[in-house]
Parts: C-alpha cells; sequence; structure tokens
C-alpha cells in the first residue's frame, strides 16, 4: 500500500516536473506524416496481400492480447495487467461501432508506427508501438487488409482501470518523451539479409523484448534490442536473458535447434514452458522456416551480457541436511520421469542437470512450474506433449523449498539456493 | 470414521502411486500423469472430494470440461494452466483415454442427512418436481443414473461435496457451458433445500454392480433422442467421440 502511494507520488512530481517536456513532446508528436490523403476509391485487398497479413499477425501474435478467454478472436477484451492498474485491449475486428471498420490503413499506421488513436489519442504502452514502429509501412498495410476482412464482432471496449496519474494522456505524454520515438528498422549493411531479416522480425512485430528485458519503475524497457531478460510484470515469471551463456541464449545453439525449438516448442537443447508456450502455439510455429531461421542467425549473433545482479552461483552442500531432505523429496516425487541422476527422458521430459532453466539466477520459473506444473505446447511438430504434474497441494514451502536447492546443488549444478520465503511469495502472488 | 480411514487409505495409495517407479513409456497413461497426480492413479478420483472421477465418465462430457476450462466457462487455475496450451485433438485424446478406464467404485459413504430429506432428494432424482418445473435427474442422466453417451455424465460415485459444489457454482454463474446450457436453467428452479437433498440421496447411492450396467447408457429413450445436445461443443473428430 504503501509502495503504492509512493509510486503515485513519483508519477505525480514526475508530471510537474515534466510539465514543459509534455508541451513539447505533444507537439512532435502531433506532427506525423500518417494524415495522408486515402484513395478515393477503395480498393478490394488482393487475397496475396490477405494472406501476407494473416501470416504477420501470426508473427506479432496480435490475437493472444486481443482475444478474451473463450472469446471470439481479435475481439479484444483481454486485461493485460501491469503495476499501474489493468489495460484492456481493443477489438481489432471490422464492426464500425465497436472495432476498427471505420478505419483506413493510414490510421492503423499511425496507431502502430506511433502509437496514437484514429481520434489522436495516445495508447498505452501495454500495446508494443516501441517494438511495432519498427514496422514498414508495407507490412502495416498487409496487417490491416488481413484484419478488415474478419468477420465484424460487436464487443464494446471495457474500460481500463489504471490508477492516476497513469490513466491520463498528460502522462502518456511525458511517458513518450522520455521513452519512445517513432522509428522504423534501419537494415544494417554490415549484415546479412538473413540476419536483417531475423532482426526486423524479433526487434517489430515479435516484439520478444517486451518480455525478455528489464522494465523500469514506469514499465519501459531500455530498446527493442535490449533482450537482457527480465521479470514479466504481474505473471511471476521470468523472461530469461537471450544475451546470455547462462540462461537464454542460444550463441552456442545450432540453428536448427533454435528453429526446432520455435516450430515445435522442445528441442534437443531445451523446451518451452508457461508464457512462452503460448508464444509458440500461437505465433512461431506458424512462421517459415525461412523467418524463423533468420530469426535464429540474429539472435545467435547477439553480443553476450553478463546477467544483471546475478550472485555468485554457491547451492547447498551434498552434506548439509537441506540437500539431504531435497534428495528425499526428488527420489519421491521427481525420480520416476526426470532420473535418477536428472538425466530426463529424450523427447519427454527434461533433464534437470546442466539444465539453464534450473540453474539460472532466477527462481522464479522453476517455483511456478513445480508448484504449478504444465504442458510444452502442442504444436503440429509435438501434438502431445507430455505433462507436469503440479504439486502446489503435495508439498509445503520448506519442502519445496528443499527439493528445488537439491536440484539446484545436485549432478554437477551449481546456483544458488531457493528459500521457503521465495516459494511462500510466489504462492500467495500466485493466488492474488 | 470410516470416512476418515478411507481418507488415509486412499492418501496411502496415492503416494505409492507417486513413487512407484513405472519404466517410461510412450502411452497416453504417461503423458496424462499430470492429470493423474490428483484425480488419482487412472483417474479413480483424489482422496478428499474435490478431484472428481475421470475414469469412465462419457468423452463427450470430459472433452466438454476440457474446454470449459481452457475457455473460460469454469473455473479453477490449476486447470486452466494445464489445459491452456493443447490443442482440441489432444484434449479428445486425454478425454477418451479417460472414459475407456473401468475400474470398480467405492462404496457410497453412508448418508447424514435425516430420512424425510433423503426422501425427497429420491423423489427429485426419480420423478422431477412438475409444480416447480423440475425434470428428474433420470430424465437426462440415464435410467440408472450412470450418463448416456457421449456427452451426459453419470451422477454417482460421486461424494456430497462435489455435487454440491458443482450446483453451487452452476447457480452463481461461476461454471458454465456452452449453449443450450440447460443445466443452468434447472439449476436456477431449485432451491438451497432441494440441492441438498438432492446430492445427499445421489451420494449415498452405490453403483450398479457389474461393470456392464455401470457404463454410460448407449443413448437416450426414444421419447427424449430429439432433446438439443445440452452444454456441449461439436467433436474435433468430426463425429461423436
Amino acid at each position: 500500500m504503501k509502495r503504492a502511494a509512493y509510486r503515485a507520488l513519483a508519477g505525480a512530481a514526475i508530471v510537474l516536473v515534466l510539465a514543459a517536456a509534455a508541451t513539447l513532446a505533444w507537439q512532435r508528436h502531433g506532427q506525423d506524416d500518417s494524415n495522408v490523403p486515402e484513395p478515393l476509391i477503395a480498393v478490394a485487398a488482393s487475397p496475396a496481400l490477405v494472406e501476407r497479413g494473416a501470416y504477420l499477425a501470426r508473427a506479432g501474435n496480435c490475437m493472444a492480447c486481443h482475444s478474451a478467454r473463450g472469446g471470439v478472436p481479435y475481439a479484444g477484451g483481454r486485461a493485460i495487467t501491469t503495476p499501474f492498474g489493468a489495460v484492456f485491449s481493443s477489438n481489432i475486428t471490422p464492426d464500425r461501432q465497436t472495432g476498427l471498420g471505420n478505419w483506413s490503413a493510414s490510421d492503423f499506421w499511425r496507431a502502430l508506427h506511433h502509437g496514437q488513436s484514429r481520434d489522436g489519442r495516445l495508447l498505452y504502452p501495454a500495446f508494443p508501438y516501441t517494438n511495432y514502429t519498427e514496422v514498414s509501412r508495407a507490412d502495416s498495410d498487409a496487417l490491416h487488409a488481413f484484419l478488415m476482412q474478419l468477420p465484424p464482432a460487436v464487443q464494446p471496449a471495457t474500460a481500463h482501470t489504471l490508477r492516476w496519474p497513469f490513466n491520463t494522456q498528460a502522462a502518456l505524454t511525458v511517458w513518450r518523451a522520455l521513452y519512445f520515438s517513432p522509428g522504423g528498422y534501419e537494415p544494417d549493411t554490415q549484415q546479412t539479409t538473413e540476419w536483417n531479416r531475423g532482426a526486423y522480425l524479433v526487434r517489430g512485430l515479435g516484439h520478444c523484448s517486451a518480455c525478455h528485458s528489464t522494465r523500469n519503475a514506469l514499465g519501459a524497457n531500455n530498446t527493442p534490442l535490449d533482450l537482457a531478460g527480465g521479470l514479466i510484470p504481474m505473471q511471476n515469471w521470468y523472461a530469461p536473458s537471450l544475451t546470455s551463456a547462462l540462461e537464454a541464449g542460444v550463441a552456442d545453439w545450432s540453428t536448427p535447434d533454435i528453429v526446432a525449438l520455435f516450430k515445435t516448442g522442445v528441442s534437443a537443447r531445451g523446451s518451452v514452458l508457461g508464457p512462452m508456450a503460448e508464444v509458440v502455439l500461437h505465433s512461431t510455429q506458424h512462421l517459415s522456416d525461412a523467418d524463423l531461421g533468420a530469426m535464429a542467425v540474429f539472435l545467435k549473433s547477439l553480443p553476450p551480457v553478463a546477467v544483471r545482479g546475478a550472485p555468485a552461483a554457491a547451492g547447498a552442500s551434498a552434506s548439509s541436511p537441506v540437500f539431504s531432505a531435497g534428495a528425499k523429496l526428488y527420489e519421491k516425487n521427481c525420480a520416476q520421469c526426470h532420473g535418477e541422476q536428472g538425466q530426463g527422458v529424450p523427447g519427454a521430459y527434461p533433464p534437470l542437470a546442466g539444465n539453464r532453466a534450473v540453474t539460472m539466477a532466477s527462481s522464479a520459473n522453476l517455483v511456478q512450474v513445480v508448484l504449478n506444473g504444465g504442458y510444452a505446447p502442442a504444436t503440429a511438430g509435438n501434438p502431445r506433449p507430455y505433462g507436469m504434474p503440479p504439486f502446489v497441494l503435495v508439498l509445503n514451502d520448506s519442502e519445496l523449498a528443499a527439493l528445488l536447492t537439491y536440484l539446484r546443488s545436485a549432478w554437477g549444478n551449481r546456483a544458488a539456493e531457493v528459500t521457503p520465503t521465495e516459494v511462500q511469495r510466489m504462492r500467495s502472488e500466485n493466488q492474488r | 470414521m470410516t470416512g476418515c480411514l478411507r481418507f488415509l487409505l486412499l492418501s496411502l495409495a496415492l503416494a505409492a502411486g507417486l513413487a512407484h517407479s513405472a519404466p517410461f513409456e510412450n502411452t497416453i497413461a504417461q503423458r496424462t500423469m499430470a492429470c493423474t497426480a490428483c484425480h488419482g492413479a487412472q483417474g479413480r478420483a483424489g482422496p478428499d472430494g474435490y478431484y472428481p472421477r475421470l475414469a469412465g465418465k462419457p468423452a463427450g462430457y470430459l472433452y466438454n470440461q476440457l474446454l470449459n476450462f481452457r475457455d473460460g466457462r469454469r473455473h479453477y487455475a490449476l486447470m486452466t494452466q494445464l489445459v491452456d496450451p493443447l490443442t482440441d485433438a489432444y484434449l479428445m485424446e486425454i478425454a477418451t483415454y479417460f472414459s475407456a478406464l473401468d475400474l470398480p467404485y467405492p462404496p457410497p459413504a453412508a448418508p447424514a442427512a435425516a430420512p424425510g430429506v433423503l426422501q425427497r432428494g429420491q423423489t427429485l432424482a426419480l420423478r422431477g418436481d412438475a409444480t416447480l418445473r423440475l425434470p428428474a435427474c433420470v430424465a437426462c442422466h440415464g435410467e440408472a443414473l450412470t450418463g448416456v453417451a457421449p456427452h451426459i455424465p453419470g451422477l454417482l460415485g460421486l461424494p456430497r461435496d462435489y455435487l454440491n459444489a458443482q450446483l453451487g457454482a452452476w447457480r452463481t454463474g461461476q461454471r458454465r457451458a456452452q449453449a443450450p446450457d440447460c443445466m443452468a436453467h434447472i439449476v436456477a428452479q431449485m432451491g438451497s433445500e432441494d440441492i441438498h437433498a438432492t446430492t445427499s440421496w445421489l451420494a449415498a447411492q452405490p453403483l450398479p454392480a457389474s461393470a456392464a450396467s455401470r457404463k454410460p447408457a448407449a443413448a437416450l429413450p426414444a421419447t427424449k433422442a430429439a432433446l438439443p445436445a445440452c452444454g456441449s461443443a461439436p467433436s474435433p473428430l468430426g463425429k461423436p467421440p
């Protein structure tokens, strides 16, 4: 509560101090290149353009946020929870009253490229226009053509529940002055066409940095290129660093292994769970091998960055009581699938020995997986995944901490102990 | 006391099931160990009354419940997270697997309700109440209350707490089914006392003794066959499971 009040005060102070900046920024952003006159005669989009737009909508995973659970696809209404309140996604079907029915391709471009609505309102950056600003006008037009031919769904917007001052246009003006300027993807001429294609997808539509980077107190991540990992706000999953060999960096992976992970959710080097399972299920498995290969080439080339605040790995000694308690719990609950030596079963259960998801500094994902269990995504390439049972009702906080400490110390793994407090915090956060 | 003992025995059985190191198999049973951890070995039901039996329930019914959790018509975060990344076809395969398992049922718990209450429950279950416009349970859930393939679940072999929780959730809108949600209309007509009476009587009934007669009926009687497919999505197989 105290923290919330502090945040509100800090926000208010920033609004006041930067009022001048706001005015300037307002003027700057008011001038954009989207007030292009529309052609007088609407030209029906070609099937090829629509198909291209459908593909790009997959690449951007638009449907995941713009659909409520069990609701009409693209009709919006999903709550995107943030530390500042909830933003509800909009209806992007072509309904004239409640959707994008009256939006021209230029209106759509303005939203994607400038983060502004048709009426000039500034959009909340929960819509990742800091990434989408790198999308080309041609791709924006294809996306627009695809959305315009969806069945129109009548679904009025749900009002956002953001706290003051974050619910004001003034706050957004300030935020944009600090953290956003409309851009575009500038190809790196030193690199291959393939590398540039991968960079364009990762930085732009893929909006990978929306999760795989740390956000500051005002919810901004550094740049679309910052992929150094971060805790996903409100979800309590850690999106690991794509630039660290200790986390999810792929510099030493083969390109086919990276493509397999994107395409099927599993690969010889690792598998996906949690929020990334959703990404593979709805987005990457539908992309062409050429595009996935390009993303792999780009990701492999990322310069290594040390993980922020990673403690020196310690691990429990094999003679400690917590190690032997964890070992007993492992034998009873885990060894049947993950093996006596944490070796796993290829294609079914991941190894735990030498697994970066087990040993990386943040224990968040490890705690989540053991508490709640989960399935890898059922993709065309791996349609019948094996499941991990939930242990939330089986193990208490101390038991779970001992078990995870054991996993992080056994079979050559060397990572810091997990405390019962960490487990307890995650358990209570999940119940909120 | 017997309830306590049964709980202990089931807990032990469950613990033994988890600890038992069976070799890895490329089977649907292996793939669904995420389910049986709570719902009991082979989906025979968890020990505490809140994780219902899966074994032998009609495939279409189980499939629809998996969709309901995934699509927000039923609410239990653990279930939703588990089924979220799975496809319709895989969920149907999981449902079909559990529906084909035939396991013996434990005897029902002794009823705690007064004889008058059980009498009222029996009347509602077998004959309904015309003045309240309540159909009998047997009208849709099968003459033997063992369900009707492929979509209508049996009502026997379920703990009273579980039945109460489901009807209560239906009444408050926490549990929904695909339209037409027939059960929502029926529950809306039922008072708390009638719910209590019906669930008390149902939870006290034993299953038919023979394996054949405890299976869901193959079809509704001819007079009821024109009923809409209440609460059910079309099968991803293009034909009934």
